[in-house]
């Protein structure tokens, strides 16, 4: 069991905790020292994996899933630990150990309580990898609830502003969710197989292709709903601007960046890819909805003063644009919203890490209060430009790619219907260039509008090393995407075939 | 053997009547004695039911007399600890008014 | 070709950017200007010797049998949307190209030079160095773009650069407001860009300039006759395509940038706002030529497009005060005439006369508006300010700037032997060979151009000594700022006898330029009077200019006003977009979605308020339930058994 490389990607953060566990509350560089340790080895063993992974692809090996391995828990339900990597998961890895990595930086001085506050943080860790290397909707569900479970007390004891409130419309949103997913799920379980040969796993049941078309339809709404709450659907958004703005730095990053992505990740992997019937049926329902997310989003950024309401919509719309690509069932916009995925999760962690060292200096996040901080705080200011320019899609960094990748893809159907709607979410481009250059000109243009804001300091080492790993990460995609597509080569195949089949 | 002119609802009737006043007093009254009271009324009240039914429906049997013998020995020891409960009560709080005792666990 | 040459022509300007931009901050202001000025030098040597070799080494590779070959020197691939959907980075080099690296590394290398005279004491000297840098590295990779993907991202580069030395002085709040204005409004236009990019690709099925110009008849019979609103969609892919060059080049109505984003630092207006970015437009209908010709549509609508705008511009720069934006306004109505001059283009005139005339203008044109625009950077620095109410006489205090300024007001009016006069006869000429209506408009904004000229030129040189040069001597610049303008004004005076028709045409066979007589004596006649008018008026301290004004108050108003674009904009966006819908929006949001999710957790909070009565912890009260529960039970039960 401990042979397979990916257990350990849940086995490190339970490490971390143990390690955290022995820290004494009160001395933070045994604290810091666990986190760092074991966050990089985190990274280190991501980019390994990655490596590997592109390396027996390359060898020939086309099996769906690699890495593959098995553990019976439950008998009776047939309940496995079962895990394996496809190019899409691997490249979510890679993506939520960065940004643990990138989180542990940002939350340096974290207070009160830092010892409890990375626990909490490891145990967030445990949920998101083990939900990714997950290919048993059983286990997967399990580690996704572990996931969404830290994040009520990570907002509601380190947060700000009104942190108690948001803490609860956010757990109890998401648990909401997963309330129409456990149903979907359970239902595709029961559908699974023919009598006596139930299954959880991904990979059997997507082989089986058992479940019935009329049920197809009921389940493929609850999960895509019970995701999509977690990837900020709208109308299920609004737990995404309150909840972001209380909570700490961190834990944003976590979350904007590595915990919507699994909305992302389950729609496909789950509602598109077991249920494609009811998926070429009924995907025209929620085009409509994200489609209205992607464009609805990026108006209501434009008005807003707090700059993590501001990002906080802003992720509305390209979480929006996220689940749009992949209702578009074709390669090429999956591909998209794969690289819209990592693009927004790393622009996301770096919007919301530099949100939380300016606050962290001004005591503000209202935009009218601020201004002029390029002058003050120039490195702060040059990264948050840079932020704003990968989320206006500017080439070279990552939002370009992933946005051009999803437009060329969406517009390979032809009806009126996916035209119009591919074409307004192209505006969206024009209204996020708006609402960041507002922010831009705002915060860190013009005048310096508080004089006290003079005798701020500029970024730390911590500072700004978190935001340099998020930044070349971002420009890495952005410069050389080609190899991403090559990563995910083969892992759509049996997903669009099996869309096609079920298409006839 | 006996005489039948006295029915059953002779009996039935007092306890039925004996029960609702035990239900009334014990709902309304504010005073931990009454309420014991009440409880006790309540409990007479079925003791002359199992009696009575003993009597007119199983007339060879003794259990629902060894019952309510049973009843009222264990009724007279319960009182006695309500009473030693209520006595303490009064003594911590300094009345028995069960509106004022509402902080048993501090 | 060797491909090291065309790679470091790219890697030059954006290792000298990321050098700038990361190690400024420790370098020292001349470290920075010296490196930035020897990258640019060095790009500008090597682009030459490119060019050079296209043009004139004969090579089979370059020309067969006297036509200019076009070839991908190299092509990489960048990003693989589908098997076919290939963006690639590559060196595309035809005439056109060739001829655009020569007239961008010019410019940029004497901006560069002339910067560090005339940003000498600004601070993020290095940033603005750095800044610089990316832009030419942004525009190189547009005009040796292989497929239109890759124009798209480089012009998306180029119009971030733009953005960023626009709002060079960040702190003031003008030049702040006008860079967005510059990017959102070329944002919106490269929307309309993508679409055209997303609907050509998606029936043509490839980027590749060479594939999609080589053989446009198989272009148009890949959309199988699909049309949309009567228009086929080839027509609306190669208009919406034009919309992105619309927004780039500022034509009408997506003009408004262009004159606030001379808020930037002179050199830069030079560079960018004259000289390469804003030609973009014409670059790209001149590249995708040969598809536009299958759709005379959309020709037709690009040759309307330009003269309305032409004509615009021309009359909002006769009533400008400020001088750079009475250059900006001539930029954009030059910019149409090349716009004109391609619409009309057709390969039975004169072998698309149109087209080489049009890329003839652009060159001549960068280099006299260049010229000004450095000139008129020498004016303000010499007099700080912009307006010509200002200045005043300068011709006594700075010959140098008087002299070169001169030149490239006559090459711009169209004088004989400027350069100006060689381009324009022949967009002229091809003009009246489509149509004689284009001819006859486009001559009168000709006669326009050399008007508003003058009355600039007069108005900054001759006019009445502004009393204020007592305290305060304006004199000629540094060095550094004179060389690029004497340059620049040779360039303008010889430019017009290069043998353009020789090099650039539309299929790569030579084009013979002969003057045609007749049109070339009216453009001269009719730019000669306009220059005598503007004379009189503004030669000597008169009161004619003021009779004029106070004659027709309404229209100088709105003249000045630039026919209140700026407000119908302002009204759109603001009032419409901000505080209808984003507004609406974001009150739906909070009250309509929001609350309705609150909802739900209030109407389970009241349900829970409302029957957590019974849970009172009396046990008085439980009994009575309990009571009235079991007698309840017994009146079911003995219903039941009834």
């Amino acid at each position: 069991m401990f042979g397979n490389i990916l257990i350990w990607f849940v086995i490190i953060p339970i490490i971390m905790m143990a390690g955290l566990g022995i820290c004494r509350n009160s001395s933070m560089n045994a604290i810091r020292t666990v986190m760092t340790v074991c966050s990089t080895a985190l990274l280190g063993l991501a980019v390994w994996l990655c490596v590997w992974f592109l390396d027996l692809r390359a060898a020939g090996d086309t099996a769906e899933m690699l890495f593959t391995g098995s553990w019976m828990w439950y008998e009776p339900l047939n309940i496995q630990l079962a895990i394996g990597v496809d190019g899409i998961s691997v490249l979510m890895i890679m993506l939520s150990a960065i940004i643990v990595f990138a989180g542990v930086f940002a939350s340096w001085k974290i207070n009160p309580l830092p010892k409890n506050f990375f626990l909490w943080f490891a145990l967030l860790s445990t949920g998101v990898f083990g939900f990714f290397i997950s290919i048993d909707i059983f286990t997967m569900f399990m580690f996704y609830e572990v996931a969404l479970i830290p994040m009520y007390l990570l907002i509601g004891v380190w947060g700000t502003g009104k942190k108690e409130y948001s803490a609860m419309k956010l757990t109890l949103m998401l648990m909401g969710g997963s309330a129409f997913l456990m149903l979907g799920l359970l239902g595709i379980y029961w559908h699974s197989g023919p009598e006596g040969q139930l299954t959880w796993n991904i990979l059997e049941i997507a082989h089986n292709g058992h479940i019935d078309p009329s049920w197809q339809r009921l389940l493929f709404c609850l999960t895509f709903v019970g995701f999509g709450v977690l990837g900020a659907m709208f109308p299920f958004h609004t737990w995404s601007p309150d909840g972001h703005a209380s909570a700490p730095t961190a834990v944003s990053m976590l979350h904007a960046g590595v915990l919507m992505k699994l909305g992302g990740y389950g729609c496909f992997r789950i509602a598109i890819y077991l249920l494609p019937q009811a998926a070429n049926e009924l995907a025209w329902i929620f085009i409509i909805l994200t489609g209205i997310s992607v464009v609805y989003g990026a108006f209501s950024a434009c008005v807003q003063t707090d700059l993590k309401y501001i990002n906080a919509y802003s992720s509305v719309s390209h979480c929006g644009m996220v689940l749009f690509a992949i209702l578009m069932l074709t390669q090429t916009a999956m591909t998209g919203a794969i690289l819209q995925m990592l693009s927004h999760g790393l622009m996301t962690a770096l919007f919301f890490a530099l949100i939380g060292m300016i606050y962290g200096r001004t005591h503000t996040r209202d935009i009218r209060q601020m201004g002029g901080l390029m002058k003050i705080m120039p490195y702060l200011g040059v990264c948050y430009m840079i932020a704003g320019f990968a989320s206006l899609g500017l080439p070279g960094l990552s939002g370009f790619v992933a946005e051009m990748t999803i437009f060329v893809g969406s517009f390979e159907h032809t009806d009126m219907f996916h035209r119009s709607f591919v074409i307004a979410g192209t505006c969206s481009i024009v209204i996020t260039a708006v609402y960041i250059l507002r922010v831009v000109g705002k915060l860190l243009l013009g005048p310096v509008q508080d004089e006290h804001h003079l005798q701020l300091t500029d970024a730390t080492w911590f500072e700004r090393f978190s935001t340099v790993t998020l930044i070349v990460a971002i420009a890495g995609i952005g410069c050389f995407p080609n190899w991403i597509n090559e990563t995910i080569q083969h892992s759509f195949v049996p997903i669009i075939n099996t869309l096609t089949q079920a298409a006839i | 053997m006996y005489s039948m002119d006295l029915g059953i609802l002779w009996y039935l009737v007092p306890s039925v009547l004996m029960f609702a006043c035990g239900v009334y007093g014990f709902v309304t009254r504010k005073n931990l004695i009454a309420i014991l009271v009440s409880l006790e009324l309540m409990l007479n009240a079925a003791d002359l039911n199992f009696v009575a039914f003993n009597r007119y429906l199983f007339p060879g049997q003794m259990e629902g007399m060894v019952f309510t013998l049973f009843a009222i020995a264990i009724a007279a020891a319960e009182t006695a600890i309500a009473i030693a409960i209520i006595i303490n009560v009064y003594r911590a709080v300094g009345n028995t008014d069960i509106n004022e005792i509402s902080k048993m666990k501090f | 070709m060797d491909i090291t040459l065309p790679i470091l022509i790219l890697a030059i300007p954006i290792s000298m950017f990321l050098i700038l931009g990361i190690g400024g901050v420790k370098m020292s202001r001349k470290m920075a200007g010296v490196l930035g000025i020897l990258g640019m030098g060095t790009t500008m040597a090597l682009a030459y010797t490119v060019a050079f070799t296209y043009f004139f080494s004969g090579d089979s590779a370059f020309i067969v049998d006297g036509i200019r070959q076009q070839l991908q020197v190299f092509d990489v691939t960048w990003l693989a949307f589908t098997e076919k959907l290939v963006v690639s980075i590559g060196f595309l080099l035809d005439p056109i190209s060739a001829m655009m690296l020569v007239v961008i590394t010019t410019i940029s290398f004497m901006v560069h030079l002339y910067s560090w005279g005339y940003m000498e004491h600004e601070p993020g000297f290095q940033r603005y160095y750095a800044f610089l840098s990316l832009f030419s590295f942004s525009m190189l990779g547009l005009v040796v773009a292989t497929n239109i993907f890759q124009m798209y991202i480089f012009w998306e580069l180029v119009g971030v650069s733009s953005y960023l030395l626009i709002g060079f002085f960040y702190k003031l709040p003008s030049a702040v407001s006008a860079s967005k204005k510059a990017f959102i409004v070329t944002r919106f236009a490269d929307l309309g860009f993508l679409i055209g990019i997303l609907v050509l690709s998606f029936y043509t099925n490839t980027f590749n300039f060479a594939a999609l110009t080589s053989d446009p008849a198989s272009a148009l019979a890949s959309t199988g006759g699909a049309t949309f609103m009567g228009a086929s969609v080839l027509t609306w892919a190669l208009v919406l395509i034009y919309v992105g060059g619309m927004g780039k080049s500022a034509m009408m109505p997506l003009h408004i940038w262009l004159p606030d984003a001379m808020e930037g630092p002179t050199p830069v207006s030079a560079l960018i706002h004259a000289a390469t970015m804003v030609v973009a437009g014409v670059y790209l209908v001149a590249r995708m030529f040969p598809l536009y010709l299958v759709e005379e549509s959309a020709l037709t609508f690009i040759t309307c497009v330009g003269a309305i705008t032409a004509f615009y511009a021309a009359v909002v720069a006769c009533c400008q005060i400020d001088i750079k934006r009475i250059l900006a306004f001539s930029t954009i109505s030059q910019i149409a005439f090349m716009m004109v001059a391609l619409g009309v283009a057709r390969p039975e005139l004169h072998d698309a006369m149109g087209y080489m005339s049009s890329m003839f203008h652009l060159f001549t044109h960068a280099m006299f508006k260049a010229l000004l625009f450095l000139g008129a950077g020498a004016l303000i620095h010499a007099v700080h300010s912009n307006n010509y109410t200002e200045m005043g006489g300068l011709r006594k205090y700075m010959p140098i700037t008087h002299w070169t300024f001169l030149i490239g007001c006559l090459a711009i009016a169209g004088i004989w032997p400027f350069a100006g006069f060689f381009s324009k006869d022949e967009m002229l000429a091809a003009m009246f060979a489509n149509n004689w209506i284009w001819g006859a408009w486009m001559t009168m904004v000709a006669g326009l151009t050399a008007f508003y000229m003058f009355r600039m030129y007069f108005m900054v040189f001759w006019w009445e000594e502004n009393p204020h040069y007592k305290e305060h001597k304006p004199h000629d610049a540094p060095w550094q700022m004179s060389l690029p303008l004497i340059v620049l004004a040779t360039v303008s005076c010889v430019a017009g006898f290069i043998p353009f028709g020789e090099l650039v045409t539309w299929n790569g066979a030579p084009y013979h330029i002969h003057i045609d007589p007749v049109v070339a004596t009216t453009s001269l006649v009719v730019a000669v009077c306009a220059i005598g008018l503007a004379a009189w008026l503004y030669m000597k301290k008169n009161s004619k200019p003021a009779a004029m004004k106070n004659a027709m108050p309404t229209l100088w108003k709105a003249a000045n006003r630039r026919f209140y674009w700026d407000e119908i904009y302002m009204f759109i966006t603001h009032k419409i977009i901000f505080n209808i819908i984003c507004k609406s929006i974001a009150w739906f949001d909070r009250h309509i979605i929001d609350a309705t999710m609150d909802g739900f957790a209030k109407v389970t909070q009241r349900t829970s308020v409302a029957i957590k009565g019974m849970q009172s912890g009396s046990i008085q009260a439980y009994v009575l339930w309990y009571f009235f529960g079991a007698v309840l039970l017994a009146l079911v039960t003995w219903i039941c058994l009834l």
